[in-house]
């Protein structure tokens, strides 16, 4: 029998594996819940008791990226042979498709407006928290504090003024606009996180670096950067999240050509009611580039949550 | 190569004097070795030449040119550190590369390889060379840090007790390698330790410092044989000099206060009395712990002596140093 200090018994292992399994499941049922509405048919979406078992149908995605009408009684008198698949899928329903949704265009605006902002973020975050970590900034510790306490009250109940700046600057309802926004709330976030991050890294290697023969901008990037990287892109993950889920803001600020998809979602409205699997499909699409950027930093995003635990 | 010059050098960290009027003289191809206590200033006056921290007042000049607001990189020094500072998220090879691949250097890559080749054989690193650095023991670690300032042919190496964490025949074929590359390359150094040996067979010159301040420069077997003061002739020698007051010994000159007498020093078999208090064998010597009139008197004998603590064994200062109450060595006239 031998014990050790950093290995887990194999039935502690056990016992953290059951837990985290189970945690996972609660926590993906609603995720699996939306995934399904999406691929059903709307009288299966609201039945009760719900089904588990169902037929599924791409009903719900084609609604969602068209706009449709009634069809007229003479055209559906009179059955076109070579109907693309869609458009015989909502004829079945007497309906007929005009055009696209507005889905995709405030799709890539969150697309725009999510990244553009957590870049901005990032890159700016990364700066200050450099400057501040490595030279002597006057108030240092006021000044930090001072980029902390915007997000001592809730974004929203700034709203107001903010809505009058954006409408005095002709900010509002622009790509510019809410990138802006969604930069200044994450910038505290990120300047707190990384600057934590590189406070972590001793200065002894940019030293090093200078020694070796590089200028300081050069330690930083060759030296500062890649130790930092895991750290930046787990506030990165963090960044993006707010940005691309942000709702209230998104509702009074945009209403068209910058309307991102969280504002754009429930208002799906199917014909007679909502669209529940409309929405459903929206929301799972929407899901996606989180679920792929997150996946893609996984790495980084585990070791940057345990990041400064041990080093030398 | 270049010669690195000290001009009153001061630098305080708050209340702390690190250097006070540091002035020295590093010869072109000269190998100087810096002594001192923990604290004493030698990572501080490394860091000057650097240009990782400025100077207060004073100045450092390198091959006559004033150092003042240039960048390290500007400088061209190599520096290992007493911590090592290898970059962790790069392999050895990657570590040793980074100097030769900066845009002071921009060296080619057969170059680079050749070098990288002949140094590794040397520091004995070669089969770690695809290892990440956070991989190493640490005597590997501080050899990488060597190698990474060998690979360079700087105006100055800077060194930082780079041998003190290997064992003891690593740390001898290594002292032997840096001792023979400066020879022949004409290399100037700058280094620290704590360890008498590599002080005596490796310097030219060793400059002791005392709470910042240079007290004595000179070649190592003047350090050792003509001390300016208690503090310089503690720095040297294994066991360390005794200090004991003048008067106890006949025949000390009016005025001294204090006699230092390192081991061989002591005349065994004449003179006065003392008892041996306790005989430690250390293989290629042997240690007594001598008591006279009270006092410990800690000394050398014959490996193989037949003395036990009890015993009584005559001794007689034999060309002590004598000093005066401040510790300053006594220069024979009276003040
Ligand atoms: N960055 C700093 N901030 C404050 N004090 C410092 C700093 N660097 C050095 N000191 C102080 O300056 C003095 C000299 O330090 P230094 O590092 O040069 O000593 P050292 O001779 O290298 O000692 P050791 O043998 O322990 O390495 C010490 O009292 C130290 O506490
Ligand atoms: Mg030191």
């Amino acid at each position: 029998m031998s014990f050790s200090v950093t290995e887990a018994s194999s039935r502690q292992k056990w016992f953290a594996g059951i837990l985290v399994v189970g945690y996972a499941l609660i926590t993906m049922l609603p995720l699996v819940w939306i995934i399904a509405t999406g691929f059903k048919s709307s009288p299966d979406a609201i039945a009760y008791p719900p089904k588990i078992v169902f037929e599924p149908t791409v009903e719900g995605y084609v609604n969602l990226f068209t706009t449709q009408t009634r069809l007229s009684s003479e055209a559906a008198a009179t059955p076109d042979q070579d109907l693309p698949w869609y458009e015989s899928l909502v004829r079945e329903k007497g309906m007929t498709i005009v055009g696209p949704s507005r889905f995709s265009e405030r799709f890539f605006n969150s697309v725009i407006i999510g990244f553009g902002s957590t870049f901005f973020a990032i890159v700016l975050g990364t700066a200050a928290a450099y400057a501040f970590s490595r030279f002597k900034v006057p108030l240092k510790d006021d000044l930090l504090f001072f980029i902390l306490s915007t997000r001592m009250m809730p974004p929203i109940a700034v709203a107001i003024p903010i809505f009058l700046m954006f409408r005095y600057l002709g900010l509002n309802d622009t790509h510019a606009g809410m990138i802006l926004l969604y930069t200044a709330v994450n910038l505290s976030l990120s300047v707190w996180l990384i600057n934590g991050f590189i406070d972590e890294i001793p200065v002894e290697y940019e030293e090093a670096a200078l020694i070796d023969g590089y200028t300081r901008f050069q330690a930083f990037y060759k030296v500062v950067l890649p130790q930092a990287a895991t750290g930046i892109a787990s506030t990165a993950i963090f960044c993006l999240i707010f940005a691309w889920n942000e709702y209230a803001f998104a509702v009074l600020l945009t209403s068209g050509t910058a309307q991102t998809a969280p504002p754009f979602i429930p208002t799906i409205i199917g014909v007679g009611g909502q669209d529940w699997p409309a929405v459903a499909a929206g929301a799972t699409l929407f899901l996606l580039p989180v679920m792929v950027f997150t996946i893609l930093l996984r790495k980084h995003l585990l070791r940057g949550i345990t990041f400064g635990a041990v080093r030398k | 190569m270049a010669e690195v010059v000290l001009e009153n050098v001061t630098k305080s960290f708050g209340d702390t004097v690190a250097l006070d009027r540091v002035s020295m003289t590093i010869e072109d191809g000269s190998f100087v070795v810096l002594l001192g206590p923990t604290g004493a200033g030698k990572t501080t006056a490394l860091r000057m030449v650097s240009g990782l921290d400025t100077p207060d007042s004073g100045d450092v000049l390198i091959g006559g040119r004033s150092m003042k607001g240039l960048m390290p990189a500007q400088r061209n020094v190599a520096m290992v550190f007493q911590q090592y500072s290898l970059y962790p998220h790069l392999t050895v090879r990657q570590n040793l590369e980074f100097p030769l691949k900066s845009p002071l250097l921009n060296t080619l890559q057969a170059d680079i390889d050749r070098k990288i080749n002949s140094v590794s054989e040397i520091l004995q690193i070669k089969q770690k060379l695809d290892n990440k650095t956070t991989a190493l023991s640490g005597g590997e670690m501080q050899r990488v840090a060597i190698g990474r300032a060998l690979v360079r042919d700087p105006s100055i190496y800077l060194m930082d007790e780079p041998l003190s964490s290997l064992d003891a025949k690593l740390r001898a074929d290594l002292r032997i390698e840096l001792k023979s590359i400066q020879a022949n390359s004409g290399a100037t150094l700058l280094y620290v330790t704590h360890d008498q040996i590599e002080a005596m067979t490796m310097a030219t010159h060793v400059g002791v410092l005392d709470n910042g301040r240079l007290v004595q420069f000179g070649s190592p077997r003047e350090i050792y044989e003509d001390p300016v003061s208690i503090y310089a002739a503690s720095r040297l020698g294994q066991p360390r000099i005794n200090i004991l007051p003048a008067d106890v010994f006949e025949g000390s000159p009016a005025g001294a206060k204090l006699i230092g007498l390192r081991p061989e020093q002591i005349a065994q078999g004449e003179g006065e009395e003392s008892f041996v208090t306790r005989v430690e064998h250390l293989g290629d010597q042997t240690r007594l712990h001598l008591s006279f009139k009270n006092h410990d008197l800690i000394t050398v004998t014959d490996a193989h002596t037949e003395l036990k603590s009890g015993d009584i064994v005559k001794i007689k200062p034999d060309k002590p140093f004598y000093f005066d109450a401040s510790g300053d060595r006594f220069s024979g006239r009276e003040k």
